[in-house]
């Protein structure tokens, strides 16, 4: 399945100029980029691994593609995602956050339900990923 | 103070406080030279005063009937530093366009400043209860409209404000750049609680982040709450598995008693749910439990601002919806629904830009042409989510988003489920029509003028977003607002 965490997970794969002008965009706003990757993209999986630091003194959006481009040769399995953290006062948080890298074969999310008192359910998702058939 | 001076203050005292009726001004409602203190709350009130009845006399009689006064003189008021507790008009200006030559008969600006102890901590009840109390029905005022309010920061600070607010609820719900998608199901009455949930699930598959339930669903004969809760949930959880997103629905939890809404809240948390939803008609005390309650059950708490039309909407008579903007943030809800400008409800876009700033902005300077008349400090009050609902389809998204900005949740109902090819295709169109426009915006393109090209271009790719915009493309509604701002911004010229 495809999944669609990212702002721009409903368009086609960004290609690398619409990325570089993402990230230019971000720059411009005086946010820090930084590169983010995972394999597995639960929704509440929050703390991707971090490829290095955010790029506070990055000025050219090049150097992010580079690294972009760097992170995707060592894990071409795994999504990666480019975040543009703003540190003004009452926002300091993620102001943009979209994918640059899918795996070639996406995982999917299954649905466990737990029956409770009366018609009530717990829910909870599990990833699996390829080749996983059954709960562990 | 000297002898002489103590003598004349006992004689104007006598004089003042004699048994009988005094004007306000002279009961010292009206203090020309008074300049308001930093921990000062002050009102602006729109006033039309009756034939005869003299503008600073109309503003202390508003100033006086909104605190101390009554309508004759009492002995008691000198057991109290009532100086201090007595509100002060300190200002009268006329409204421009109204009075002689114009359609508008007279209207005046008053400018009211109120003592900070003459109101209980953290209380919107108690605040309101004093500013609105009384004085709206005064008969000396033909109308009365409250067009603005000054919160001072000491106030600020008693309030516990937005239990998510902004910031935190884009990341729990890891949701950013873009405004949230949503939609209200549609027929808001009637549905089973297996078929309501069916729309949810296919509104939120297609690519919305919330649906919602509409203010008038509550547990009828139609759908009992727990039927909806339990479907609804269902659904958002299978939507959930089927995006890898985080989803949601507004289940509104609005019923007869408090007792009623906690224990709707509580089934909502059981079940997994994100957020819940309010009606404006249960009162502020009750959107305060519930802020304290969404507080510290990790729930984001949506305000749909049913019954506000009643007072906000016409000039002369009421409040502006910009003053229930502030004491709904102070009270803490986390969404309200604010105005969309091109949609098919009340909305100027200046007064709509004001109310929105007073929602998501730290701070916010005084801007006549936006209908502010005061600085406003939030003190770092978290900020409030305004939602954008009603009449807008996804021909519009270029127009929304630079009216609206990005931090809001962008509502399409009939937008959605009115969709030629079903739900899912309705909710998809939406959000490939708003992650084209962000993006285009981001690439640096003139989208208020680009923007019908831009969408035209998705809509290549994007099938359901062309029959969107076949759809719906003439659809608009261009009537004249009722509720404006009064200053228009004119060029100074250099001199």
């Amino acid at each position: 399945m495809r999944i669609t965490q990212g702002t721009f997970s409903f368009l086609p794969d960004l290609t690398d100029a619409q990325i570089r002008a993402q990230v230019d965009y971000a720059l411009r706003q005086g946010w820090a980029p930084s590169v983010e990757f995972t394999d597995d993209p639960h929704p509440r999986n929050t703390y991707w691994e971090m490829w290095g630091l955010p790029m506070f003194e990055v000025q050219d959006a090049a150097a992010v593609l580079y690294e972009i481009n760097a992170c995707r040769k060592a894990y071409p399995d795994r999504y990666i995602r480019v975040n543009a953290f703003d540190a003004t006062r009452g926002f300091e948080s993620v102001r943009l956050s979209f994918l640059v890298n899918r795996p070639p074969r996406e995982p999917r999310f299954e649905l466990i339900r737990t029956e409770g008192p009366g018609r009530s359910v717990r829910y909870s998702l599990r990833t699996v990923r390829e080749n996983e058939g059954a709960p562990e | 103070m000297s002898t002489a001076t103590a003598e004349t203050g006992k004689r104007q005292a006598r004089g003042r406080y004699d048994a009988g009726v005094l004007k306000y001004r002279e009961m010292g409602y009206w203090q020309p030279d008074y300049v308001p203190r930093d921990t000062d709350v002050i009102a602006l009130f729109r006033i039309t005063p009756q034939e005869g009845v003299e503008p600073e006399e109309a503003a202390a009689a508003v100033a006086g009937e909104s605190s101390t006064a009554t309508w004759t003189v009492v002995w008691t008021d000198r057991l109290t530093a009532c100086d201090a507790y007595r509100a002060k008009a300190y200002r009268v200006d006329p409204v421009p366009n109204t009075g002689p030559g114009t359609r508008t008969e007279q209207q005046y600006f008053a400018y009211i400043a109120y003592e900070l102890d003459l109101f209980e901590e953290g209380s919107i009840a108690n605040l309101t209860a004093s500013i609105i109390g009384n004085v709206f029905g005064f008969k000396p005022l033909k109308a009365l409209r409250l067009e603005d309010m000054r919160i001072p920061v000491a106030y600020v600070k008693t309030f516990q404000g937005p239990a998510t607010g902004i910031v935190v609820e884009r990341e729990r719900l890891d949701k950013f750049g873009r405004p949230l998608l949503g939609a209200t199901t549609k027929p808001k009455l009637g549905l089973s609680g297996r078929n309501y949930g069916r729309v949810v699930y296919e509104a939120l598959k297609g690519g919305l982040d919330f649906v919602k339930d509409d203010e008038n669903i509550n547990s009828q004969p139609f759908m009992h709450w727990r039927d909806r809760f339990l479907f609804v949930m269902e659904a958002v959880n299978r939507a959930s598995a089927a995006t890898g997103e985080v989803k949601g629905h507004y289940l509104n939890v609005t019923a007869a008693t408090m007792e009623d809404m906690y224990e709707r809240a509580e089934f909502a948390k059981e079940l997994g749910s994100v957020i819940v939803m309010i009606d404006l008609v249960i009162g502020y005390t009750a959107i305060q439990s519930m802020a304290k309650w969404a507080r510290r059950n990790d729930m984001i708490l949506h305000l749909h601002r049913a019954g506000h039309s009643t007072y906000t909407r016409q000039k002369n008579h009421g409040i502006a919806f910009r003053v229930i903007s502030k004491w709904m943030r102070l009270a803490g809800v986390d969404h309200i629904h604010a105005g969309t400008v091109v949609g098919k409800l009340e909305g100027d876009p200046a007064v709509i830009a004001g109310i929105y700033d007073t929602l998501r902005e730290p701070f916010t300077p005084a801007n006549l042409g936006h209908g502010l008349f005061f600085d406003q400090d939030w003190a770092g009050m978290r900020k409030v989510m305004p939602v954008a609902s009603g009449g807008i389809h996804a021909g519009q998204m270029h127009q929304l988003i630079s009216y609206l900005g990005e931090d809001v949740v962008l509502q399409f109902g009939g937008g959605t489920i009115g969709h030629p090819h079903g739900i899912e295709a309705g909710a998809q169109a939406n959000r490939v029509a708003l992650e084209a426009i962000i993006q285009a915006r981001n690439e640096g393109v003139d989208i208020w003028n680009e923007g019908p090209e831009v969408l035209e271009k998705a809509a290549r790719w994007c099938t359901p977003l062309r029959a969107a915009l076949e759809t719906w493309r003439d659809v608009t509604f261009d009537y004249t607002s009722t509720d404006t701002v009064d200053f228009v911004p004119t060029a100074t010229p250099a001199s």
